[in-house]
């Protein structure tokens, strides 16, 4: 395979993380204001979006220091939120293949954003740009906006009213649909959605999005099986 | 709380987030490598999104919410059957939420 009949399919992938690291980078204002007013400083409210880098996590964090729980129940949620990017990096690391400093940083930007950007390519080297062009732009749309939310306090007002976190949905349903097209991709995502549908009422936060990784494991089993032929033919990889 | 307590939470709280990150990247190929448990790992992204976006779109603060972040979903979906681009669904998702709201439902 020559690198330029990719070119296009580089380039789009690019735009696709570019876009995504602006409009998430347009929610980190919201998570700044939301951290200094939970009573953090400027700085530790900086240090989560530089250290800890995702959003869920940010988010339940600040949010129950702000509802006055305890700082015990802040890190465990925050890191209960934070599990499904370690299942995204099993997945990831067979597409990027790094080792050393970059497989660092790779581990540090896996995030939903970041990992949804790679899975709607089709080729793997397609899918590594967007990783990185997704996991980089939304680090650095995301810290300076965070930093502008923590000093200037949220000047836009509530995100829900500029739509923003329907926008996030669409942005994920936009990523999730070329892997739509085949029947195993389907079928999963719509068992997932089950999943973490009928677990959302019941369950601690975090816990439905993982509980749908059950419907992965399901599906994986199930196809493995019968559709042999199949998987000679396309080899790992191709769903990301 | 003091400052210094807060500071142990925020850094704890970014330790173990990293070490969840990490922990995906350090686990060993023979133990994935199998058949059945590539073609799972491999699934493995697409259920968790889709189950984030179920959480993004029905989720509330006590159980499940249907308001305008469902509308513009369903919009995202027709904009994407007639094959628009990445940029006009996320907007046009946004722009119907918005308008709903500014309307005061949802």
């Amino acid at each position: 395979m020559t690198a330029e009949p990719l070119a296009a399919e580089h380039a789009a992938a690019r735009r696709q993380g570019l876009s995504v690291g602006l409009a998430t980078g347009v929610y980190g204002v919201s998570f700044g204001a939301l951290g200094v007013a939970a009573g953090l400083d400027t700085w530790q409210t900086v240090a989560l979006s530089l250290l800890l880098f995702t959003g869920g996590s940010q988010f339940a964090f600040v949010g129950i220091m702000a509802s006055g729980g305890s700082p015990i129940t802040a890190v465990a949620t925050s890191t209960l939120l934070g599990i499904r990017n370690g299942l995204y990096g099993l997945q990831l690391a067979r597409v990027l293949r790094l080792r050393g400093w970059r497989r660092l940083a790779a581990a540090q930007v896996t995030i939903d954003e970041s990992t949804a950007v790679a899975l709607a390519q089709d080729e793997p080297e397609v899918q590594a740009t967007g990783f990185w062009a997704a996991g980089l732009g939304v680090y650095a749309f995301w810290n300076l906006s965070t930093l502008v939310g923590a000093i200037a306090g949220n000047a836009m007002g509530d995100p829900r009213a500029w739509g923003l976190d329907a926008a996030a949905a669409a942005a994920f349903v936009a990523l999730i649909w070329p892997r739509l097209r085949d029947r195993t991709g389907r079928i999963t995502a719509g068992l997932a959605a089950a999943i973490a549908l009928i677990s959302f009422a019941p369950m601690p936060a975090g816990v439905p999005v993982l509980l749908a990784a059950i419907a992965a494991i399901v599906v994986g089993l199930v196809t493995a099986g019968p559709s042999r032929a199949r998987d000679i033919e396309q080899p790992e990889g191709d769903l990301l | 709380m003091s400052t210094t307590a807060l500071w142990i939470a925020v850094l704890a709280a970014c330790a173990l987030g990293f070490v969840a990150k990490y922990a995906g990247y350090l686990v060993p190929e023979s133990l994935v490598d199998g058949r059945r448990r590539s073609r799972i790992i491999g699934l493995l992204p697409v259920a968790l999104l889709a189950g984030l976006l179920v959480t993004q779109t029905v989720g509330g603060d006590h159980g499940i919410v249907l308001d305008a972040r469902l509308a513009a979903v369903a919009l995202a979906v027709v904009l994407l059957w007639l094959r628009a681009n990445f940029v006009l669904v996320v907007f046009a998702a946004a722009a119907l939420a918005a308008g709903l709201r500014a309307l005061g439902w949802g």
